[in-house]
């Protein structure tokens, strides 16, 4: 095909197909320095703080043993953390924090890899690398060991840290958390081939990370052994199968190894095969007129995909939970002690509400994340040089931001509407109680995205910090209660105000004081960006 | 004639970075200016305050006789703006971002949209993730030219375009000058402004340096004068407003090749002399655009 002075390898081996791994590596490291070592530690220092405050929560053998008995008894419990394995203070640390730190190993990896492979394509950075001596799978090569690296620091760092409580409890739970973060950079690498998106692989990564956690907790809420297949179809599933610090079963590691191993050659075959900057699905033609014609229509156009995407997870997670929920307050093994326990916890409906009520309190924090990921369009579009012509018609600021901040806090009401709705599908109950709770979320969760429109607005370079304080909430609403914070720090998160619904009582002041606040933040925020310049 | 822009004592500064130091611009409604300077000399940060993106320190700036920083949104009805680097959306097709900036302007003449479209050779289907840069800059340029407006502001508008692309974009310069819109062009392109531009404004370190007709610049310079004389020259180096005079004797003959830069108000004097020496051939040629904007842009006052 080509001519024979120039030879060219049309296949798609041979070693200078690496070159440049190593520089590119050393690059991704550089360029990371502070989101990786930050992301770690937060991670680490999250699992190693667990035995600690364990121990001053339950500081008998006896009490470890008491409440280990009445979690694997709660399948609501179940759902959200797993079955109890060992009432040791490994076990429980494992148990309480190891399904959530995997999750974070899942987020981190997950961007570190789109970070370094699509969303350089997508910025055209990738050309110019590509043009020199770099091999055509040099950059997934360097991503994908960026990631090892990172999940690396962070296996070795509980390895190390957890040792006390037994070393081959803590070298199974680093083991497992840093395999869940390999499948998931794996994964992320083989969906950023198919995307020409680099927010659109992380968003459906992001979804299958949920997807994982759903599965594992439904096959928990039947079972109290993690034997379920639901279950173990769940990366982080294995984790718990792993059984940290419980007799450990060391072949589970190979399942990580073998689902890293597959994914990574199917990336590693479709990179190959790829056109730099493209993906499978080519460019389709547009419309020569467009109907957009308002900074509103403008908005809702560059957010209806992520709007759906929330909605329709929420919607089927709300459907998964809801249909978990009537086995809540089953007996797992009859004996007069757990049903002891089950009478204090206000019987069958006092236990499917509590589990009602804790649902609706997860998809109210993760609805937070959505808020903030859509105020802080507006700093992407302005950081990205396309809020600028745009306001350089006849479009004032106020009305460009209102697009995107409607977009925001009422679809932050939209897909908390499908949850409840999903809820009630699954649960089969009257749906009245259920969508009162989740709109009773909305004013934490409009509290969080005002923030980043405060921040947004004041400075657009501070306005990645309204994410830390997105994670902060999520981080004390999860694992705060274990960690036996006072309650001055639990305040810090607005969802810790909120009435537990349904179930508690309903208390106005909370609602209206947080919508008040959100309400100013937002003011203060557009005030802001009105007055300060735009970034150019 | 009124203006459609007057900036004076224009000061910006990003944290130490002084941007603007005091820069003036004054653009008659119905010309087109040209407005240089070196890279990094303000003039994107002094189109940025005339559309009220920024903030100036100091200094006042008025846009077709209003404040451009309050008045925002009405002026922009009025007026149309093309960066040196279009960003497009990348899931939006030019089409619609064409139909989209004229609706968020005072609205778009759709015949003269499909004319720029069919002159500019642009395929407005293409996804904005898809377009080269030149085409990202077409659709950028066909939105402000097709938008009914009455003043352009123009910041490198024609990087990345081809040579014909280039000739496409002046004749509808020439074209909005003629229907009485108000042109701001900032280029790099010499010849571009020379064909283009009735004024210009020279700017260096956030200062206008020069400003006026290009008539008016170049009659401040000066012009280089070759020479071959048949008999010696005389008395040339005395006079005032001769640089870089170099003579040199022609090899077996009495006569002598004379090269010298003279000021444009002691032309005469100069001719004067060199005819008594006896001209055998003569030639003198103005200064350059781009000699003007060299002698500038390399000053190091």
């Amino acid at each position: 095909m080509t001519a024979a002075a120039f030879p060219v390898r049309t296949g798609v081996s041979g070693s200078r197909q690496l070159a440049g791994t190593g520089a590119l590596l050393w690059f991704n490291l550089r360029r990371d320095r502070v989101v990786i070592p930050a992301w770690v530690a937060v991670t680490g220092l999250l699992v190693l703080s667990l035995p600690g405050s364990l121990k001053s929560v339950y500081s008998t053998p006896a009490e470890r043993a008491d409440i280990a008995r009445q979690m694997l008894t709660n399948s609501s419990l179940r759902a959200t953390y797993g079955p109890v394995f060992s009432d040791s203070l490994g076990g429980l640390t494992a148990w309480r924090i190891g399904g959530y730190a995997a999750i974070l190993a899942g987020i981190m990896s997950l961007v570190v890899v789109v970070r370094h492979t699509r969303d350089e394509e997508e910025s055209g950075r990738q050309e110019l690398v590509s043009s020199a001596m770099v091999g055509r799978r040099a950059p997934l090569t360097a991503a994908l060991l960026t990631a090892l690296v990172a999940n690396s620091a962070l296996a070795l760092l509980i390895a190390g840290g957890m040792a006390g409580q037994g070393s081959a409890g803590a070298l199974a739970l680093g083991l497992g958390i840093g395999g869940v973060g390999m499948v998931f950079a794996t994964l992320a690498a083989i969906v950023a081939q198919f995307t020409d998106s680099g927010r659109l692989a992380k968003g459906l990564t992001g979804g299958l990370l949920g997807a994982a956690f759903v599965l594992r907790a439904v096959g928990d809420s039947t079972t109290n052994d993690g034997s379920s297949p639901s279950t173990w179809s769940s990366p982080i599933g294995w984790l718990e199968n792993l059984r940290p610090f419980a007799a450990e079963r060391w072949w589970v590691l190979a399942l990580f190894a073998a689902a890293t191993l597959v994914q990574g050659v199917v990336a590693y075959e479709l990179a190959g095969r790829r056109d730099v900057g493209m993906s499978f699905f080519p460019a389709r033609p547009g419309p020569a007129h467009g109907r957009l014609g308002t900074a509103g229509a403008l908005a809702w156009r560059l957010q209806r995909g992520s709007v759906l995407g929330w909605g329709l997870g929420f919607f089927a997670a709300g459907v998964a939970f809801g249909g978990i929920t009537k086995g809540a307050a089953d007996l797992v093994g009859d004996n007069a002690k757990t049903r002891e326990i089950i009478e204090r916890m206000g019987g069958q409906s006092g236990i499917e509400d509590a589990f009602l009520a804790t649902m609706v309190g997860m998809f109210g924090m993760l609805a937070a994340l959505y808020a903030v990921s859509s105020v802080l369009r507006l700093h992407s579009e302005e950081t990205g040089q396309r809020a600028e012509p745009i306001l350089a018609n006849a479009v004032g600021r106020l009305r460009w931001a209102a697009g995107h901040l409607t977009i925001a806090f009422v679809g932050a009401v939209v897909i908390m509407l499908l949850s409840g709705l999903g809820l009630t599908l699954g649960y089969g109950a009257e749906p009245g109680p259920i969508l009162a709770a989740t709109l009773v979320q909305l004013p934490a969760i409009w509290t969080l995205g005002a923030l980043a429109v405060l921040l947004h607005g004041i400075s657009p370079r501070l306005a990645p910090a309204s994410w830390a304080t997105a994670g902060l909430a999520l981080a004390l609403g999860w694992i705060g209660p274990a960690l036996n914070l006072p309650q001055a720090v639990l305040d810090v998160s607005p969802f810790g105000h909120l009435p537990k619904l349904p179930g508690g009582d309903m208390s106005w002041g909370p609602v209206i004081v947080l919508t008040a606040i959100a309400a100013a933040l937002v003011a203060v925020g557009l005030t802001g960006l009105r007055r300060r310049d735009l970034t150019t | 004639m009124t203006k459609a822009i007057t900036v004076s004592g224009l000061h910006k500064s990003f944290g130490k970075t002084q941007a603007l130091a005091g820069l003036d611009l004054d653009v008659e409604a119905g010309e087109v200016h040209g407005f240089l300077g070196p890279n990094g000399s303000g003039k994107s940060t002094t189109i940025r305050v005339l559309l009220g993106l920024l903030h100036a320190d100091s200094g006042a700036a008025q846009l077709l006789g209003r404040d451009p920083w309050t008045d925002a949104v009405e002026l922009h009805r009025r007026v149309a703006y093309v960066p040196g680097d279009v960003t497009l959306w990348r899931n939006l097709s030019g089409g619609e971002v064409i139909d989209l900036y004229g609706k968020l302007r005072g609205g778009l003449d759709k015949s003269r949209r499909a004319e720029l479209i069919d002159r500019f050779e642009l395929d407005p289907t293409k996804k904005g993730r898809t377009y080269s840069k030149g085409n990202r800059q077409k659709v950028a340029l066909v939105a402000a030219f097709a938008s009914d407006v009455d003043l352009l502001i123009l910041d490198e508008p024609t990087s990345g375009l081809d040579p014909l692309m280039e000739e496409v974009f002046q004749r509808c310069v020439e074209e909005e000058r003629d229907r009485g819109r108000t042109i701001l062009l900032s280029s790099h392109i010499l010849s571009e402004v020379e064909e283009l531009c009735d004024r210009v404004s020279i700017i260096r370190k956030g200062r206008t340096v020069e400003s006026g007709s290009l008539a008016d610049l170049r009659h401040l310079t000066r012009t280089s004068v070759t020479a071959e004389l048949t008999g010696a020259p005389n008395g040339l180096a005395s006079i005032p407003g001769v640089h870089d005079l170099a003579i040199q004797q022609i090899q077996n003959s009495q006569g002598h090749r004379v090269r010298l830069q003279v000021e444009a108000d002691q032309l005469n004097a100069v001719l004067r002399s060199l005819s008594e020496s006896g001209v055998r051939s003569l030639t003198s040629k103005p200064p350059t655009l781009e000699e003007l904007f060299l002698r500038h842009y390399q000053e190091t006052a």
